[in-house]
This record gives C-alpha cells, sequence and structure tokens, in this order.
C-alpha cells in the first residue's frame, strides 16, 4: 500500500487521475499555471501506448482531443485562463456534436493575461457561458489532491456517459501545492467505458438517434458505420438540417441530458451543516481556508457548518436551497467578485442572507480574511 | 464501384449553385479513391466551414463536418489516434490560409499523413463573395468594392515552404490531371497539398466578369501550364500546374511510434 503514497502537485494529481480513468490521447499547448499536465503526460502516456501531442495552439489541441475522441479514444486537454478562452469555440462544438472529451482549467488571474503565477477563480462563469449559444456543461472542481484525482476519474466518467464535454475547474493553489496523494487500486474506483452501438454491419445506424433512456451509443470513426458529424444542427443521421423541429428537440435534448440531472450530477463534501446557523459555501482551494475557519467556529461551540461543491456546473440549486435552508447567515468564500455567490443568491430562500467573502488581488484566501468578513457583516446586525 | 456508390444519395440535391466547380473536384476525389481501391471505412474526410466544406457530408465515409478553419486540428487529431486512417481534407481558400493558416503551416511543417485538399475559387462563397486570401491584387469582391489591395498567398509555395512533403497543383479543367494527383497525394506517406483552382461563377465570376462557369474554366485552360513547359518561359505570367514537391521525411505518427518505443525502453 505503501508505494501508492505520492507526493505530489495537484496537477500530477490529475495526470494520475486521467490515467487511472484511461487517457489515451492529449493535445495540448503550454500555458501557466496548467503546464505540467501537460509535460507529465508527455512523459507518461507513450509509456502505455497513448499519444501526446503540442499543438500550435490551444485552438487546435480542443480540436484534436475532438478528433481523437471520435476514433474511440478517452481523451483530453489542459489549459488556463486566456487558453480556455480560446478553447471555447471547439468547446460548443463538442457540446454540438456530443463527443466525450475533458478540459482542464487551472484558473489564474484574468481577464486577458491578467496574472499568470496566481491564484484566481473568476473562469466559473466562463466554464458555464464561455460558449455561444444556449447549451448545459458540467463543470468539477476540488480542493485537495485526493479528490483533484477522484473528480478527474469523475470528468471521464460523465463524459463518456452522456457524451458530453466536462469542464475541470482547477485554480494554481490547488494545481502547484504539494500534498499527499494515495493512489486508488485498480478497480477501487469504478471506470466507464464508452456506450458503443449494437448495430449489425449492413443495418442504419443513426448517430443522433437517442435511446429511450437518452443515451447515444457511438461508433468510432473506423468502424463499420460511416457517419456525418457535424457542429451545425443536425438530423439523427448527423446530417445539417434547418427544420424548426429538429432544431427545436436537439437543443432541448442537449439541454436536458444534464440539466435533467442536476442532483444526480451534484457531487460536494459537508462539514457540520445538519445545524449550522452560519453556513459557508465554498470550493476549490478558498474550501480549505473556509473548512479551518467551521472548525475554529465549532470548537468555541459555534454552529458553523461548510458545504464544499465539487460540481459546479449544472449548478446544485436544490442542494444549496435544502443546505442553507436552516441558516441564518450564508457565506460564499471565493476568490473572484462573487460569481458562485450570484448563482447562491438565486437558489437560496432568502438571498438577503448571502454574502461574499472573497479576495481578488492574487492572494491567497486565508482564514483569517474570511473572520473579518464575517466581523464585517456581524458589525451589520444579521 | 460506380460514383454513386461512393455519394450519399439521401443527401442530394447537393446545396453548390450552378455551374460551381466544387461538384467537379468532389467527382475527381471519388474516382481517385474508386481508383485507389481503398475500403470507405478506412476513409475519414474532415472539413471545416464554407461551400467547399459540405463535400464531406454528401461522401459516403467517415465523415467531419468542423469549425471554420480548423479542419486539419481536428484531422490531425484522428489520424494521430488512429494512424491507419486515410484522412483527406478538403478545404476552401479562406478555410485553408486566412482563418485556417496557422493549422495549414503546422501540418505541412509536422508532415503528419494527411491529404489536404485546397478548393481555391478565391472567394468567400456561402457568406457572399467577399475576397480571400487568394482572391488576388486587383480583384472585386463584396468586401473590395474599389479593386481589392490585398496580396496572394501562392499555395503552392507556403506549403513548399511550410515542410509538405507533396505539393501539387492542378484545375477544375484538367480532371484528369487533377484525379491522377489526387491519387497520387493519397498514396504519398506525409503532408500532401493539393491545389484545385475551382470557379465560383456566382460570386466571383460575376463580379470580375469573367462570364459564366464554362468561361471560367476555359480561362483556367488558357491561364495555366504544366510545370516546366515552353508556354512558361514564353509568358512568365501563367500558372503552373503538375507536381511541385515530391519527397521524403519522417512522417509524423511512424515518428511518435519511436516515441512510444523509446518510452516504453525507459530511454
Amino acid at each position: 500500500m505503501s508505494n501508492n503514497i505520492r507526493f505530489v502537485q495537484g496537477n500530477e494529481a490529475c495526470v494520475e487521475g486521467a490515467l487511472y480513468a484511461g487517457l489515451e490521447f492529449f493535445a495540448g499547448y503550454p500555458i501557466t499555471p496548467s503546464t505540467e499536465i501537460a509535460e507529465q503526460l508527455s512523459s507518461r502516456l507513450p509509456k502505455i501506448g497513448g499519444k501526446f501531442i503540442q499543438m500550435e495552439d490551444e485552438i487546435a489541441s480542443m480540436c484534436a482531443i475532438i478528433g481523437a475522441s471520435l476514433t474511440g479514444r478517452k481523451v483530453m486537454t489542459a489549459t488556463s485562463g486566456p487558453g480556455f478562452s480560446l478553447k471555447q469555440e471547439a468547446l460548443g462544438y463538442a457540446i454540438m456534436a456530443e463527443i466525450p472529451c475533458v478540459i482542464v482549467n487551472v484558473q489564474r488571474g484574468g481577464p486577458s493575461t491578467g496574472i499568470p503565477t496566481h491564484v484566481h477563480q473568476g473562469d466559473v462563469n466562463q466554464a458555464r457561458w464561455g460558449t455561444h449559444g444556449d447549451h448545459a456543461i458540467v463543470a468539477l472542481t476540488a480542493s485537495n489532491h485526493q479528490d483533484v484525482f477522484a473528480m478527474t476519474v469523475e470528468a471521464f466518467n460523465i463524459a463518456e456517459t452522456y457524451r458530453t464535454p466536462v469542464v475541470l475547474l482547477f485554480d494554481e493553489v490547488v494545481a502547484h501545492m504539494r500534498e499527499r496523494l494515495v493512489l486508488p487500486e485498480p478497480g477501487e474506483i469504478p471506470i466507464v467505458e464508452r456506450l458503443r452501438t449494437s448495430v449489425k454491419p449492413g443495418v442504419n445506424y443513426h448517430p443522433y438517434l437517442p435511446r429511450e433512456d437518452g443515451r447515444l451509443p457511438m461508433s468510432d470513426f473506423g468502424g463499420v458505420h460511416r457517419y456525418n458529424v457535424t457542429g451545425l444542427y443536425h438530423d439523427m443521421w448527423g446530417f445539417p438540417s434547418d427544420e424548426p423541429k429538429i432544431i427545436n428537440e436537439l437543443l432541448h435534448h442537449l439541454m436536458d441530458k444534464i440539466e435533467h440531472r442536476t442532483n444526480q450530477l451534484a457531487r460536494f463534501k459537508e462539514f457540520y451543516t445538519e445545524d449550522a446557523e452560519c453556513l459557508l459555501i465554498s470550493y476549490g482551494s478558498s474550501a480549505r481556508s473556509a473548512r479551518e475557519v467551521v472548525e475554529k467556529h465549532r470548537q468555541r461551540g459555534e454552529r458553523f457548518g461548510l458545504l464544499e461543491l465539487l460540481t459546479l456546473w449544472p449548478f446544485p440549486s436544490d442542494l444549496i436551497r435544502q443546505k442553507a435552508a436552516g441558516a441564518r447567515l450564508v457565506v460564499v468564500v471565493e476568490m473572484n467578485m462573487g460569481q458562485m455567490c450570484q448563482s447562491v443568491r438565486l437558489a437560496v430562500d432568502r438571498p438577503e442572507r448571502v454574502f461574499l467573502s472573497n479576495r481578488v488581488d492574487g492572494v491567497f484566501i486565508s482564514p483569517s480574511d474570511i473572520e473579518k468578513t464575517l466581523h464585517l457583516i456581524q458589525g451589520k446586525g444579521v | 464501384m460506380a460514383v454513386k456508390d461512393y455519394i450519399r444519395e439521401r443527401f442530394f440535391p447537393h446545396m453548390w449553385c450552378a455551374g460551381c466547380g466544387h461538384g467537379i473536384v468532389l467527382n475527381g476525389l471519388i474516382r481517385a479513391v474508386e481508383k485507389l481501391g481503398i475500403d470507405k471505412s478506412a476513409i475519414v474526410m474532415v472539413s471545416g466551414i464554407g461551400c467547399s466544406s459540405r463535400i464531406a457530408g454528401y461522401l459516403d465515409f467517415h465523415t467531419l463536418h468542423t469549425l471554420h478553419g480548423r479542419a486539419l486540428a481536428f484531422a490531425t487529431g484522428v489520424k494521430l489516434s488512429k494512424p491507419e486512417l486515410n484522412v483527406i481534407v478538403p478545404m476552401g481558400d479562406g478555410d485553408a490560409l486566412a482563418i485556417g493558416g496557422n493549422h495549414f503551416i503546422h501540418a505541412a511543417r509536422r508532415n503528419i499523413n494527411i491529404t489536404a485538399i485546397v478548393m481555391n475559387n478565391r472567394i468567400y462563397g456561402m457568406t457572399g463573395g467577399q475576397c480571400s486570401p487568394l482572391s488576388g491584387y486587383g480583384t472585386l469582391a463584396s468586401t473590395a468594392p474599389y479593386t481589392n489591395v490585398d496580396q496572394s498567398f501562392d499555395v503552392v509555395q507556403l506549403a513548399s515552404a511550410a515542410g509538405a512533403t507533396f505539393v501539387a497543383r492542378s484545375t477544375g479543367f484538367h480532371v484528369q490531371q487533377m484525379t491522377e494527383i489526387i491519387q497520387e497525394a493519397i498514396l504519398h506517406n506525409g503532408f500532401s497539398v493539393v491545389e484545385v483552382m475551382s470557379q465560383c461563377p456566382t460570386y466571383f465570376g460575376r463580379r470580375n466578369r469573367q462570364g459564366d462557369a464554362v468561361d471560367m474554366l476555359k480561362y483556367m485552360q488558357k491561364i495555366t501550364t504544366p510545370i516546366g513547359s515552353k508556354a512558361k518561359e514564353q509568358n512568365p505570367e501563367l500558372i503552373e500546374r503538375g507536381v511541385f514537391v515530391r519527397k521524403e521525411l519522417p512522417e509524423y505518427c511512424s515518428a511518435y511510434d519511436t516515441v512510444i518505443r523509446r518510452a516504453k525502453e525507459g530511454k
């Protein structure tokens, strides 16, 4: 068992998780603070017969993984801030064409080139709405390396199950911090393999005709079924269509397959939430400080609790409403100008009780930063 | 097999204008594949956006209709993950060399075994006749109403300089040559670029007073000549047709197999 214990960066935990999940193809482009993922995979993938390619830019990396996914591979790309912006068009393509793939965005400070080597969590809403047009997306995060590993495996499982891109929204602190990672044994975490069609050769295969359960079995490029894939609205053959009925049904299918499973996709951790009068909600590295605050107050006998979100999108509104129902005070802890706080306010019954504790200067939010916010709030007499 | 065995009749009629040159390229491409006898399931056709890119959907291969300019990036993913597949990428001039210019030169540099066909009609047809990087100085377009002052790329020179190991040019008039060149390009083990001069009578032809499709095809006959011909010596303005580059360099996917071997051996 001791052979399975590593002392690694978060980026390395992500690499371990991806390989555990069955990653076979990675395309990327150097960018801080995600570069270690590409570096590690350039060494690890060929050892298992997988493929690594450094593409000419971020756009090409995203496109290449989509192409590789269609041949039946499990695929991933990794980037940060500006690179995530560049990938948005092809991310939309993967949503529209329903291509399983995983996109890691190790967040740094923005907008623009921003602050490459410091921490921010400013891409929460971009992960949701970055690509144009109505769509649904899955975005996961983690605050420690064991969860980085687990959520990376989860990202692949969700991508393959629902034929969707999944965004892993990590941040610079988690990515570069070193801590213990215990590698699970093979089989310890279930791995989802792609659902492939059972349609026989010579029989019509409809790549975009959902089964009754909404799932679309795939057929690998190079296999017996030849079909079209496009980013245009398309019929069950994958052929472009401008028929209003087809457009309407496809958009609803793309939204519903994710949004209708919001509760099922909600991954979270909770600490003392049951009787919490003051509920902290956080995610990513911020949740580490939030937890410290909660533990300290609990030791003093104060009813503090923490809800740590691992699934950011689809936004677990029901979960938030339920956990916040008994709280006098809800404090969202994050390193941006209140992106998640906004969603929390929309979810809860009493939005006037929701406050933001943030830090946006590139410095990691500390427990004392959160305490300062709490004092301010209490000074308001809540 | 007959030509119709390669098309998806269900999706016809096609969406191209009467007189469009892209149908000639489609036909030439099918004939090339037929002569080579490649299994349809062993071909992946990846295209971008534009009139030319619709060619993929009409063909009974594995077809991937992608984003504007990005076809070669998607194709690189397909090819590297399954090198046994034949990957053919038809692109328009704007698709390949304006928005897709970076992917074009880098695919050429890598020498990945992909066949790129640039269907050059010197215009953005689908959006209504705007100038492209191949329209040429002095031409007219809907975004160059006072004549175009942009210089053109020369596809052959650009591809050669970027490292493509097979570079050729033909036209929609010279269908036999075009078919033979596409055949050779598909067989070539490396990145191959075939420029096929194609006519857009609807936008380029009409605005630049080049007449109808037949006139435009005859014009291609007039302004082109085989590589190294006497006619070229006498009239340097003529555009040469034929195979310009045919050389061997390590192919990317094969080279990556070496990487895998080294990684496994721990070297």
